[in-house]
């Protein structure tokens, strides 16, 4: 009965200020809604890459390939198989069709253990139809469409394949790839019998690799997750600041409420129950409607995320999202959380709170003086940690922490320095107004400071990505116009056609310039091998990043390999270096060049070391030099002379213009996160002003009454709001710079394998502070009118002596 | 006269309905004198006060002030009365909180261009301040903050002192020492003072005394030596 009466009373506060209420609950949906999206992003994602690990049971079964990463000969097969060793061959590739690719698995479903098959594939009474020419291919329906029309074994529609992957039997792979008789690994059964002769002694030169639970694809794409979960924590990070301001505020509010609860008997222990059971009634309110907007935010950023881990390291990945009921749950989880964290502090001081506690504002000041002065110390402290850590660390977790400890550090910082320059202003002004202008703002930091650092994370973390991605862009940009130098870009449909071609373009074009690759594993990870012509092209424009003076004789010659620059960070490999190629020979490097927005390591021979070395190249692809004025020509000459589609054919313009599709793509989800943690921020700082405004008749009815007009007191009380916001802004630029360069130098470096130089764009500055300065006028508009509109009855009431 | 009110009415809307605070008041205050409204809550004094203030507007009536009528003035021209002609002092002292009290004495003065530093520092020894100078108003007894809400005001040599009750908030002893000071003060600066209070004794020592009820007045009486 006393807990329901108390319950009544404390639950009354909100039903007189529903706009507090409605604060708190929009804090904490958008916080969770934010924080669960990402989430539901990287579990979709993550579970596509478990699919794919799980392919062929690479996530639980051995598998056997060459330790060179040359193909595993027929008769080490055979020779294990006599041995006694239960082994089912697979060979895997990559089928060019025009301008689809489709990742090949052959399999042989009489040997392949039960683990490593689909359930459907070869084993729903087509067995024979798979084993017999033509044979079938099984691939997702999405494959299927792409590849209608195309001449290959008949499709069969599976829905235990990710797009863009087709499995057919070994046979008939092996003969779309044109590798008879290769085999590229060796699934091992995990039944084996006992007494078995071991592998090496068998077959020379192949090695057992042990089931891989994350995948090479979970391994690539996890920096970018983790650059997702940065942001989704960052945005979470925001919206508690509204709600630890919401429940503060409500608290303080309700101070009268509590003393009088606890003077008509009520346990300290009672009320603090109390209070944490309305919160956890508010988190779950919350929850509820941050998980179904996070679905939202999910779904709406999905198709970006997906089309980017396409772009950057063709993942697959389906663009719509699944439900999940442990989402749901980690929804509430993390709503709860949020709460709890949030209103820890204010439960711990009703906890303690003396009865007769008495409420001052300047107490409430002052007490924040000794708070930022430990505010500063732990500011200090965090600095330095942070200079430490990105002086001597190394890694992607440490690269995080830099960035964390810088955002934190300066939102910690903030209110020290705008407390240490309202102070200054005061002292300088000479004006009365100005002087009570400036102490006033000061006695109003504690209330809005939270909402202050919220803006500036927000802000910092706009600066800091936007450089970011500005310098990236224009660093790619440049890039692109010396890597793709020839004018047009042709790939014929199959290699007699190739043949015709090459023959056709002789005479017609300044150079006919091969872009022939094969993939394989180098250093135990999967590359790609290009074959570079020794042409001006090249030695021209190709962006290389360290080289020596005979970098491109030496490649020309077939005794020099270029790296891109992933590999050579990855592995520390500079110029001289050996380098050990799929197939088992050696090379030594001779250059490393840049190549942003590959994930992949990436070596480039000499075109002849190619053919010598792996005869058997698709040589489909070519780049044009010409005059640009015979671009038109030529191409329309190749449309009707070959007849290729408008894919095959495509000009230095287009694909430059397509690249940078790609590159906007990717960054676009993290665009629109910043755009979203920023009017996290604004709401914040709405939330503040608006609970703020229902305090300040007290402090601005006796200016008023000495001689100030209302339309005065409205116009310096919007001059604070952008005093506070421009100052705010300010200190958002070096921490943003900061942030930037640890981006560009410390995570891309370990994220991507790059590092870019930094560039400074003031323009963009003068944006995002046109946009914050708006975002502050507009969550300042309500409280301004209402107090403009305010009643001069309104204002007597604070002089009222019957209160 | 300095202070004219002439068939002054007000009337606010409550929930219960239409509430006359005021009906046709008529008075007058010389320059230089002291007038005391006194009457019981809700008899319409504090609405009377702020009515000359020019912090609320008559239903009906005329308001002059210093030669000047107040329903013929516009946000800003009540604002510049109030800021150069009339100083408030009120019984929740209304201090700011976030200057000192040096900062909040000479606050008025300032905002009217009248600030003298001679004066405020006489004032404030006068008013027992000169050792709190750099205190906070949250850091005085009701008492002191009275004496700075007194001195601020003072400090800018108002035509028209307006007193709502200036020591309700104190104890008999400590609101008597401050109203002599006040009245001592007052008549230093040869500012007129109309002053609000429910206690008789206190208007007792103004120049005259002005009783309401219900919204009308009811009595008017001179001091008597």
């Amino acid at each position: 009965m006393m807990r329901r009466a108390a319950m009544a009373a404390l639950l009354s506060h909100w039903r007189r200020r529903p706009l507090q209420l409605v604060m708190l609950l929009l804090g904490l949906s958008l916080a969770t809604a934010l924080w669960s999206g990402v989430q539901a992003i990287n579990a979709e994602a993550r579970a596509s890459y478990d699919r794919a690990a799980a392919t062929l049971g690479q996530d639980r079964l051995d598998r056997i390939v060459s330790a060179t990463g040359a193909p595993i000969t027929q008769s080490a097969y055979i020779a294990l198989r006599r041995a006694g060793w239960l082994v089912s061959p697979v060979i895997e590739g990559t089928l060019r069709l025009g301008p689809t690719r489709l990742h090949l698995i052959g399999i042989d479903p009489l040997t392949m253990p039960a683990e490593g098959l689909e359930a459907d594939i070869g084993r729903d009474g087509d067995l024979l139809a798979f084993l017999t020419p033509p044979g079938l291919l099984y691939v997702s329906a999405e494959t299927a469409e792409r590849l209608s029309g195309q001449s290959l074994p008949p499709l069969k529609v599976t829905a235990s394949l990710l797009s863009g992957i087709g499995m057919t039997d070994i046979g008939t792979a092996q003969r779309l790839l044109g590798k008879p008789g290769d085999i590229s690994q060796l699934i091992v059964a995990s039944e084996q019998r006992q007494g078995l002769p071991p592998i090496e002694q068998l077959a020379p030169g192949l090695v057992v690799k042990t089931p891989d639970a994350q995948g090479d694809l979970a391994r690539l794409t996890d920096s970018f997750h983790l650059n997702l979960t940065a942001f989704g924590f960052l945005a979470f990070a925001v919206g508690l600041f509204i709600v630890y301001s919401a429940i503060g505020l409500a608290f303080e509010q309700r101070r009268a409420t509590f003393r009088t609860l606890r003077s008509l008997g009520l346990p300290a222990t009672t009320l603090t129950g109390l209070l944490l059971a309305e919160l956890v009634g508010f988190a779950l309110v919350a929850g509820v409607a941050g998980v179904l907007l996070g679905y939202l935010v999910g779904s709406v950023l999905l198709p970006g995320v997906a089309a980017t881990l396409q772009g950057l390291y063709g993942a697959s990945v389906p663009g719509t999202l699944t439900l999940r009921p442990e989402w749901w749950a980690s929804g509430l989880a993390i709503a709860l959380f949020g709460t709890l964290a949030a209103a820890a502090q204010s439960l711990w001081r009703v906890w303690r709170m003396p009865l007769l506690a008495p409420a001052q504002p300047r107490a409430w000041a002052r007490a924040s003086e000794l708070g930022l002065r430990l505010q500063a110390v732990a500011a200090i402290a965090l600095f330095a940690t942070t200079i430490v850590l990105a002086v001597f660390g190394s890694g992607l977790v440490v690269g995080f922490s830099v960035l964390g400890g810088l955002l934190l550090g300066a939102a910690l910082l903030l209110p020290v320095l705008l407390a240490a320059f309202l102070a200054l202003m005061q002292r300088v002004t000479k004006r009365p107004i100005g002087e009570w202008f400036w102490a006033d703002t000061r006695q109003q930091l504690p209330g809005l400071s939270l909402a202050l650092m919220a803006l500036l994370l927000a802000l910092s973390a706009n600066i800091g990505v936007g450089t970011m991605v500005s310098s990236f862009r224009l660093t790619f940009t440049g890039w692109l116009d010396q890597r793709l130098a020839a004018e047009l870009y042709v790939t014929a449909r199959d290699e007699a056609q190739a043949a015709d071609l090459r023959g056709w373009l002789a005479g017609r074009v300044d150079a006919v310039l091969p872009i022939w690759s094969v993939s394989g594993e180098v250093r135990g990870a999967p590359a790609e091998i290009f074959g570079v012509a020794d042409h001006p092209t090249y030695r021209n424009n190709w962006p290389l990043l360290a080289s020596v003076p005979d970098t491109w004789d030496r490649v020309a010659k077939g005794t020099g390999a270029l790296i891109n620059e992933q590999l050579s960070r990855r592995d520390g490999l500079v110029i001289g270096d050996s380098l050990m190629l799929p197939g088992g020979w050696t090379t030594t490097v001779a250059g490393v060049y840049s190549d942003y927005g590959n994930p992949l390591p990436q070596v480039m021979i000499g075109i002849d070391a190619l053919t010598t070395h792996y005869p058997d190249v698709a040589r489909l692809r070519y780049g044009l030099r010409l005059p640009s004025d015979k671009i038109d020509v030529i191409s329309e000459a190749l449309r009707e002379r070959f007849d290729l589609p408008p894919e095959n054919l495509v000009d230095q313009a287009s694909l430059k213009r397509r690249s940078l599709d790609i590159f906007e793509q990717t960054f676009s989800v993290t665009a629109a996160l910043n755009i979203l943690t920023l009017g996290v921020a604004g709401l914040a700082m709405f939330a503040s002003l608006m609970t703020l405004s229902t305090m300040r008749l007290p402090q601005l009815a006796p200016i008023w009454a000495m001689g100030l007009t209302r339309r005065q007191l409205v116009l310096l009380e919007l001059a604070r709001t952008l005093v506070l916001a421009a100052i705010t802004l300010l200190a958002a630029l070096p921490v943003g710079l900061g942030l930037a360069w640890v981006l560009l130098s410390v995570v891309n470096v370990e994220a991507f394998g790059w590092k870019l130089p930094m560039h400074i764009f003031p323009m963009d500055w003068v944006r995002l502070a046109a946009l914050a300065l708006a975002a502050s006028l507009l969550s300042a508009f309500i409280p301004l009118r209402q107090l403009a509109a305010v009643a001069p009855s309104d204002l007597l009431r604070v002089f009222a002596n019957e209160r | 006269m300095l202070v004219v009110l002439e068939d002054v009415s007000k009337s606010y809307q409550t929930a219960e309905g239409r509430l006359d605070v005021l009906q046709s008041i008529d008075l007058s205050l010389d320059a230089g004198r002291s007038l005391a409204l006194t009457g019981e809550s809700g008899s319409g004094k504090s609405t009377l006060l702020h009515l000359v203030a020019g912090l609320d507007h008559p239903d009906a009536g005329r308001i002059t002030v210093d030669g000047q009528e107040i329903g013929g003035l516009d946000d800003k021209g009540r604002a510049t009365l109030r800021r150069s002609t009339v100083g408030l002092v009120f019984q929740q002292f209304n201090l700011i909180p976030s200057l000192t009290v040096a900062a909040n004495l000479a606050f008025h003065a300032r905002l009217a261009g009248r600030f003298d530093a001679d004066w405020q520092q006489r004032l404030t020894k006068r008013l027992g301040l000169d050792q709190l100078l750099t205190r906070y108003p949250e850091q005085l007894s009701g008492g002191q903050q009275q004496r700075v809400a007194i001195g601020r005001t003072l400090a800018a040599r108002p035509k028209l002192v307006l007193a709502d009750e200036p020591t309700g908030n104190l104890d008999e002893a400590t609101g008597d020492a401050v109203m002599a000071l006040m009245l001592s003060l007052v008549a230093e600066t040869g500012s007129s003072l109309l002053m609000v209070t429910h206690s008789r004794r206190l208007a007792g020592q103004l120049d005259r005394r002005i009783h309401l009820r219900s919204g009308r007045i009811d009595q008017t009486a001179e001091r008597t030596e």
